[in-house]
């Protein structure tokens, strides 16, 4: 779809690499515009209950949550499962938050209608909901950011965990309901409502990754005593990284809880981290585009693409073998299993996709200076 | 500035693949209530457990329907006649994985949903069945949280505070009962629910009430066990998944606990007599139907019927556990579908909205009573069947129906 | 939650509360040993170990469907063993290059990749786990009433970890398991099959989460594709408390959780019995890295 604009862009201009920062600009609010036109003109063609939108939806709330988890994974080097905790948190934030008074006596029915008897808006709830969670990142980085590698990894796990019994806690069941689920919140109709805030978030992600923090974050990554040589104070860093993915993490569970019309403290469990985890890996670990497009065909396999292996298939009275209920998600493990043994770099590895990788990607295939097979194929990253 | 624009880029692409796909598929279900090579197809979706800690309960539900299916294959709909496609989904007893179930259902464009097995999961589902203005019908979901504020969703069971009450009522005057320690599973509408409603009957009839909760794939009962033991308790109230059920039979009566253990609906499942073994003994259980109460000529019929047509395929034995003994759940999916059928005939359409606003008007006369529903969507029903396990036969005995008088 | 109405001079209900956290002991330290011992080689949270206890309770369910006792208890052992081995072979050794962070991964794939499987291939339904004559019997001594497992399960287990020891303490196998934990290249130059030694250390702790299984699903009967998961990570947590590499703090790190959860469980905050395993391993990890028994090594954490 972008490809006549990069043909007329192309024909005007003959720069070696790269664009004019101002066609750049304009190029990127077009593509912005015309995205967000699309899913407005499909919410207008197809039925409102289209499995479509499900995963374009869901595959925004992911590509966020993936997108922080990947700040942590792939641009701090901090390897930390413990998304899940954040989510939870901004999702019980939002969503404790939102309740009309009017409903919460159905809701918190074992608890007289709770001790909260206001709903904030939206929006600041939303913001709430991430705040909350970077203050729980925070304090969990206080003693926990010592730790290194695997330890770092299992110890997050564990405050996830924690978390989740924390919120179950009977005595806080005038606020968070216990463990019986929270529903009644308000939720977005519209497809474009997650596109516009997981993209805002996004942004403001990749905005931080090229600010002078981010080379500071990248720096960790890659050798932490010579970063510290270099006068990175490494805990403030670290724990600024692992703040801002809990903040955006929470956003993501606010954004998931609305999806969902409903929230459950027991579905935050570890096995939901190493999902986003596989996301992250798939797209790329050290890639924001990379997780987006894996957080999109993630989804969009699980929930659509590959729904057929789960329905068993009667062709002229032969019955496929294998397709049964469960099938899909063996299929899934096994390709994710492959991308994992034999391609670690994932779709991306650390690249990008960028405008100025599409511009060249054209300008090369037109004047016919592709030749090699291999930049055709990784033409689009940059 | 670059990356934003990257992300961007990469956007349009996602949608761009999105749409490309959604084109050719999302058309599709939309068809499936009009023509389909010549015949007219009107889908019913099902919305059961079909694996997860309730997944033999679904499979139940699922061959009553199936039964129906066979039996009334088709509905008359404006003067044509339309046949009758089941769409089955796997809610996996998991209110995260019941979502997804639940969008796939109403991306399927289905005129009317039967299920579920499981509050929890009815309760997480709804939402999505009254956006989508498709009517639900509860089988054997008894939480009354399911059909309250939720104008979509009927059910054709009696609900938990009548069930809690009759087996409050049933500990205190059969089994003499001061103490009751009630143990329920935290975070499922089911058991929580239950467990609150026979605690408040129990208590205003005089009794005493100890608690004690376990987590969501708890398999470890002994230290809840320990307690009960050195308590004062004359019943233990369980009201639980059919997966919790065997461990905890087995263990208090490994333990040397022998006083009666009573819970709700969930219990009548033969996995749990098959797990249980030799320790399922004074386990008391309330339900919907007995096979033997012949008392309803539509009743009867069923039950012979049923059970000829599940003999037929050990596919469906398997899947009802074994035996060919009739679950309640079985009987009540059956008549769930026939309400579907008649709502259909009634509205004369196959869009969801005209079928909700049929529903209130159906009366149907079924194997487990007649069902009329009030203005919250729940059947009328006041009679509930109070079973036992027969460990020698390995199988559920009839004791006694119990009705309460508001 | 409400109501706990202790009878605080009741000596038996102590007694019993005891015998089921020693016997959910022993149950985790038999997982907890496979953890420890391929995380002091290869260095990797073996994220698939509990998964490999499941399938051991699902080898066991078909198995036993069609042998008799007394062979599938051999065949489900010998299954176990082949499948945590191959498991090495074929998800962890072609990344031993890989960096650390690449393998763990790796083993959450794996770890995922049984749970679905087992899932598709048992249809999600729980499958009731068969009954092994006598040690499922009930047995009654003074006021207290329990069954025979009870009471195996911590007596088997410290046999079994006696002979480990004894094992990797006096014999060649067991040197250079030392060897390849203490310095994977210096032990390949003293000619020290590296590989085998590391298959060798999945042989022993699969055997031992197979045995594990046993005894947990013969006490807990029902085996579902999810189970392996919890277990599996307090038994991690065991290992971590007990410092990892050391097979003796591995055990008491099991015994001391198994205990401390069941105390939990009985006062009625069952909401904090697994949150406790995950408070203990924060404690440990922050004041003490090494464990109780561990080595002092700088560059493990």
């Amino acid at each position: 779809m972008a490809k006549d604009n990069e043909k007329i862009i192309q024909q005007n201009m003959l720069q070696p690499e790269g664009l004019n920062p101002k066609i750049k600009a304009v190029v990127g609010a077009a593509l912005i515009a015309l995205l967000l036109l699309g899913i407005w003109g499909l919410e207008q063609v197809l039925p409102a209950g289209s499995i479509v939108f499900t995963v374009l939806k869901k595959g925004a709330i992911y590509s966020l949550i993936a997108v922080s988890l990947n700040l942590l994974n792939g641009f701090t080097g901090l390897f930390s499962l413990g998304q899940a905790g954040f989510m939870l948190i901004g999702a019980y934030t939002y969503a404790v938050l939102t309740i009309p008074p009017e409903s919460r006596a159905a809701v918190y029915m074992y608890y007289d209608g709770g001790i909260i008897d206001f709903a904030l808006p939206v929006p600041v709830a939303m913001i709430l909901a991430g705040c909350l969670a970077g203050l729980c990142g925070f304090l969990i980085g206080l003693p926990v950011l010592r730790l290194k590698s695997d330890y770092l990894a299992i110890a997050t796990l564990g405050f996830a965990e924690i978390i989740r019994a924390i919120v179950q806690y009977d005595k806080l069941g005038p606020i968070t309901n216990a463990s019986n689920l929270l529903r009644s919140f308000p939720v977005f109709r519209s497809t474009l409502f997650p596109f516009i805030v997981a993209g805002l978030c996004i942004a403001i992600i990749c905005l931080l990754i090229n600010s002078s923090y981010g080379r500071a974050f990248k720096a960790i990554r890659d050798d932490e005593i010579a970063a510290e040589a270099m006068g990175i104070n490494l805990f403030v860093h670290k724990e600024m990284a692992l703040v801002v993915s809990a903040f955006f993490a929470g956003i993501g569970g606010a954004l998931l809880a609305m999806f969902q019309m409903m929230v459950q403290a027991r579905a935050f469990t570890s096995a939901m981290t190493y999902e986003i985890l596989l996301i992250v890996v798939i797209g790329g670990i050290g890639s924001v585009t990379g997780s987006i497009i894996a957080s999109f065909l993630f989804i969009a396999c699980s929930e659509w693409w590959l729904r057929f292996l789960d329905e068993v298939q009667i062709i002229n009275g032969f019955q496929v073998p294998f397709l049964r209920s469960g099938f899909r998600m063996v299929v899934f493990s096994i390709i994710i299993m492959f991308v994992v043994l034999f391609y670690r770099q994932g779709i991306m590895g650390t690249k990008e996709f960028s405008i100025d990788g599409i511009y060249n990607f054209f300008r090369r295939l037109f004047r016919g200076e592709a030749k090699k097979p291999r930049e055709q194929k990784g033409g689009g990253a940059a | 500035m670059k990356k934003l624009l990257a992300l961007v880029a990469v956007l349009a692409m996602a949608l761009a693949i999105c749409t490309a796909c959604g084109n050719d598929d999302s058309k599709q279900p939309a068809n499936n209530n009009q023509q389909t090579g010549g015949d007219k197809v009107v889908t019913i979706g099902v919305y059961e457990p079909a694996s997860g800690e309730n997944g033999p309960g679904g499979k139940q539900e699922v061959l009553g329907i199936k039964y129906a299916q066979s039996v009334r294959p088709t509905v008359e709909i404006n003067g044509e006649t339309y046949t009758v496609e089941l769409k089955e989904v796997d809610n996996q007893s998991d209110t995260t994985k019941a979502v997804s179930a639940a969008q796939n259902l109403v991306s399927a464009n289905v005129s009317v949903i039967l299920g579920s097995y499981g509050s929890g999961v009815a309760i997480a589902g709804g939402p999505y069945f009254q956006q989508a203005q498709i009517p639900a019908i509860g089988i054997s979901c008894t939480n009354p949280q399911v059909t309250d504020g939720n104008d979509y969703y009927f059910r054709v069971c009696f609900l938990d505070p009548f069930q809690g009450t009759v087996m409050a009522n049933f500990a205190k005057d059969e089994m003499q009962a001061n103490t009751a320690y009630v143990i329920t599973q935290l975070g499922d509408d089911y058991s929580a629910g239950l467990g609150n409603y026979f605690k408040e009957a129990f208590v205003g009839l005089g009794g005493t009430v100890q608690e004690a909760q376990f987590q969501t794939g708890e398999t470890d009962f002994n230290a809840i066990l320990t307690n009960v033991l050195n308590s004062d308790a004359d019943v233990i109230f369980a009201p639980s998944s059919i997966q919790t059920a065997p461990l905890l039979i087995q263990q208090a009566r490994q333990m040397g606990i022998t006083i009666p253990i009573l819970a709700g609906d969930t219990w009548e499942n033969e996995s749990i007599i098959t797990n249980a073994g030799q320790y399922a003994t004074d386990v008391y259980l309330s339900t919907f139907f007995d096979e033997n109460d012949t008392a309803n000529p539509a009743a009867a019929e069923f039950v012979t019927g049923f059970k000829a047509w599940l003999n037929a395929d050990p596919q469906n034995l398997t899947n009802n556990g074994g035996g060919d003994g009739v679950a309640a759940v079985s009987a009540l999916g059956y008549d769930a579908y026939n309400v579907a059928l008649d709502a259909l005939e009634a509205a004369n359409s196959t869009v969801g909205a005209d079928v909700r606003n049929a529903l209130p008007g159906v009366n149907y006369t079924g194997v487990t009573g007649s069902i009329t529903f009030n203005e919250t969507g729940d059947a009328n029903k006041d009679m509930a069947y109070v079973k036992t396990i027969d460990v020698e036969n390995a199988n559920f005995k009839f004791l006694k129906t119990q009705s309460v008088g508001e | 939650m409400k109501g706990v109405l202790l009878p605080m001079d009741n000596l038996s209900y102590y007694i019993q509360q005891l015998l089921t956290g020693i016997s959910v002991g022993g149950q985790y330290a038999l997982i907890a040993i496979g953890y420890t011992m391929v995380y002091g080689i290869l260095r990797l949270i073996n994220f698939a170990h509990g998964d490999i206890f499941m399938a051991a309770g699902f080898f066991m369910v078909y198995v036993s469907a069609s042998l008799p006792l007394y062979i599938s208890i051999p065949v489900v052992l010998i299954l176990t063993v082949i499948l945590g081995v191959s498991v090495e072979r074929i998800a962890y050794k072609p990344l031993r290059q890989a960096p650390r962070m690449s393998i763990m991964i790796s083993a959450i794939g794996v770890s995922y990749l049984l749970q679905n499987f087992a899932t598709y291939y048992t249809g999600g339904l729980p499958r009731s786990y068969p009954t092994i004559p006598f040690i499922s019997d009930i047995i009654t001594i003074g006021s207290v009433t329990t069954s025979w497992i009870t009471l195996l399960t911590p007596v088997l287990t410290l046999f079994l970890v006696l002979g480990l020891v004894a094992l990797i303490k006096y014999t060649k196998i067991g040197m250079a398991m030392r060897a390849v934990s203490k310095d994977f290249e210096t032990a390949q130059l003293m000619g020290i099959k590296i590989n085998n030694t590391i298959s060798l250390t999945f042989v022993i702790g699969s055997f031992l989460a197979g045995v594990g299984s046993i005894l947990f699903f013969t006490k807990y009967p029902t085996v579902l594709p999810t189970i392996g998961a919890m277990p599996g990570l307090k038994a991690f947590v065991a290992a971590v408390f007990g410092g990892i590499g050391s097979i003796p703090g591995a055990v008491v790190g099991a015994f001391v959780i198994g205990i401390c959860e069941n105390i939990i469980k009985s006062m009625g905050y069952t909401t904090f019995s697994d949150a406790f395993t995950f408070v203990l391993l924060i404690l440990v990890l922050v004041v003490r890295p090494s464990g109780l028994f561990g080595e002092k090594s700088t560059e493990k954490v």
